[in-house]
């Protein structure tokens, strides 16, 4: 037997469409035929879990990280800081969360990214922190550029921030993007708009949080995560058709 | 009018975009020094208990095009079934893993320990199996999967026998191609499309 807590089913009305003709290359890369539903295992409802100690002093600093400490990332320097919380409002605590994104000039430092503005020799493009017994995270880095991209004819990218979280449980695992507050092409990116609820769109978006901001120092803005809960009862343990 | 229930809607996911591997796996895109090794290199340490295995494998788009920029993460029991962090679960496997599709060739591949069996709630037993999620440009949202074993008796596993049309069940087996070694495809539309799992 196991002790493990069943997940709340996934709301998949609240996630992007698989299939969204506007997105191009979401047409070949979806599945065609239903997925298979069922309650959660202990294989869903168990996850890696990574403590502290796996933290190197920079890795929530993309500013200075890539050149551990040498020289600065060029750009508006800014923090990005909030909590994150499962579907019963509760905070997770002592999970990782990762962000990855594209420079100031929105150039990324992979092979594959062959866009002419430049890359920033200060950044690498990536940090990651552990969340506190609350819940609560941050990451110093700077705004990261808009950029056009293949898809239709003139498709650009909002400004956004690539975020990865764990949870504690494998069927928790989710990445998604944080755009910023403002920012027009938000309303013309065929990505962002794989989500079809707006109001579910709207909380991908970060506002600016100038209370937690530094005066001549940096922006802040504020992003709340949401992961699958777990189903919360007295009523689970029971033997198998009773 | 009623009460408000006091849920919150779980944040929307995005897809992972092409340049996923900065974020998760940097060294793959020649990032190095931020971190002193990529997280989830191994599910396994020294010592594991257990037949070690590989499993290798391409993952092909609606088009039959061998995808070459998807990351996949794995989840597996130690050799007895148990999950790290679990009571009397091997020290020596974490159970996570991250790999890529390779650059050049698609190709992937795990290196880790055969699974056991899980015990579910209630008594019934999953065969041996290993959780995948694959995410990539393109992928709106990660795709659940998992791998099971053409070696292993799989004819109880509560799983496969939710699937009804009965060829498909072959799309999560990974095939036994010499020892110790698996192969094991992925395709995520068209013919012999893979089953995904929203559980």
């Amino acid at each position: 037997m196991t002790d493990t807590k069943v997940l709340m089913p996934r709301r998949r009305e609240v996630h992007p469409v698989p299939h969204d003709p506007d997105y191009k290359t979401s047409v070949p890369r979806s599945p065609s035929l239903p997925l298979l539903s069922m309650e959660s295992t202990p294989s869903e409802e168990t996850g890696p879990r990574f403590g502290h100690g796996l933290l190197g002093a920079l890795d929530n600093n993309l500013i200075s990280n890539f050149t551990q400490g040498k020289a600065l990332a060029i750009g508006e320097r800014i923090r990005v800081h909030g909590r994150v919380l499962d579907e019963t409002g509760r905070a997770v605590p002592h999970t990782l969360v990762e962000i990855w994104q594209a420079n100031a000039g929105g150039r990324y430092r992979h092979i594959k990214d062959s866009y002419f503005a430049p890359l920033d020799p200060n950044f690498g493009g990536c940090g990651r922190t552990i969340t506190d017994e609350n819940g609560y995270y941050e990451f110093m880095t700077i705004r990261p550029g808009a950029y056009p991209w293949p898809n239709r004819a003139n498709d650009w990218r909002p400004m956004h921030i690539h975020f990865s979280i764990f949870g504690h449980a494998f069927g928790q695992r989710l990445i998604s993007q944080m755009y910023f507050e403002g920012d027009p092409l938000i309303n013309h990116c065929p990505i962002a708009a794989t989500i079809k609820d707006r109001s579910q769109l709207d909380t991908l978006v970060a506002p600016l949080d100038l209370q937690s901001s530094r005066p001549m120092d940096y922006l802040a803005y504020k992003f709340d995560i949401v992961l699958r809960g777990h189903r919360q009862t007295m009523f689970e343990n029971k033997m198998e058709g009773m | 009018m009623v009460q408000t229930l006091n849920t919150l809607i779980e944040t929307p996911s995005q897809t992972s975009g092409p340049y996923v591997h900065i974020g998760c796996i940097p060294s793959f895109a020649g990032i190095e020094g931020i971190y002193p090794e990529d997280l989830g290199k191994s599910p396994i340490a020294h010592g594991a208990k257990g037949e070690i295995i590989t499993i290798s494998g391409s993952i092909f788009d609606g088009t039959g095009w061998t995808m070459r920029d998807a990351m996949f993460e794995s989840w597996q029991a130690d050799a007895t079934g148990r999950f790290a962090g679990q009571e009397g679960a091997d020290p020596q496997v974490s159970g996570f893993c991250r790999f890529a599709a390779g650059k050049d060739t698609g190709q992937f591949t795990l290196r880790t320990i055969k699974p056991g069996a899980v015990k579910m709630r209630g008594g019934s037993v999953m065969a041996p199996h290993i959780s995948l999620w694959i995410v990539a440009r393109g992928i709106n949202i990660g795709l659940n999967t998992r791998i099971y074993f053409d070696d292993e008796d799989n004819s109880a596993d509560p799983l496969l026998a939710r699937i009804e049309q009965r060829q498909r069940v072959d799309t999560l087996i990974a095939k036994k191609v010499a020892d110790g070694q698996y192969r094991f495809d992925v395709r995520l539309q068209g013919a012999g499309e893979t089953v995904f799992l929203d559980l």
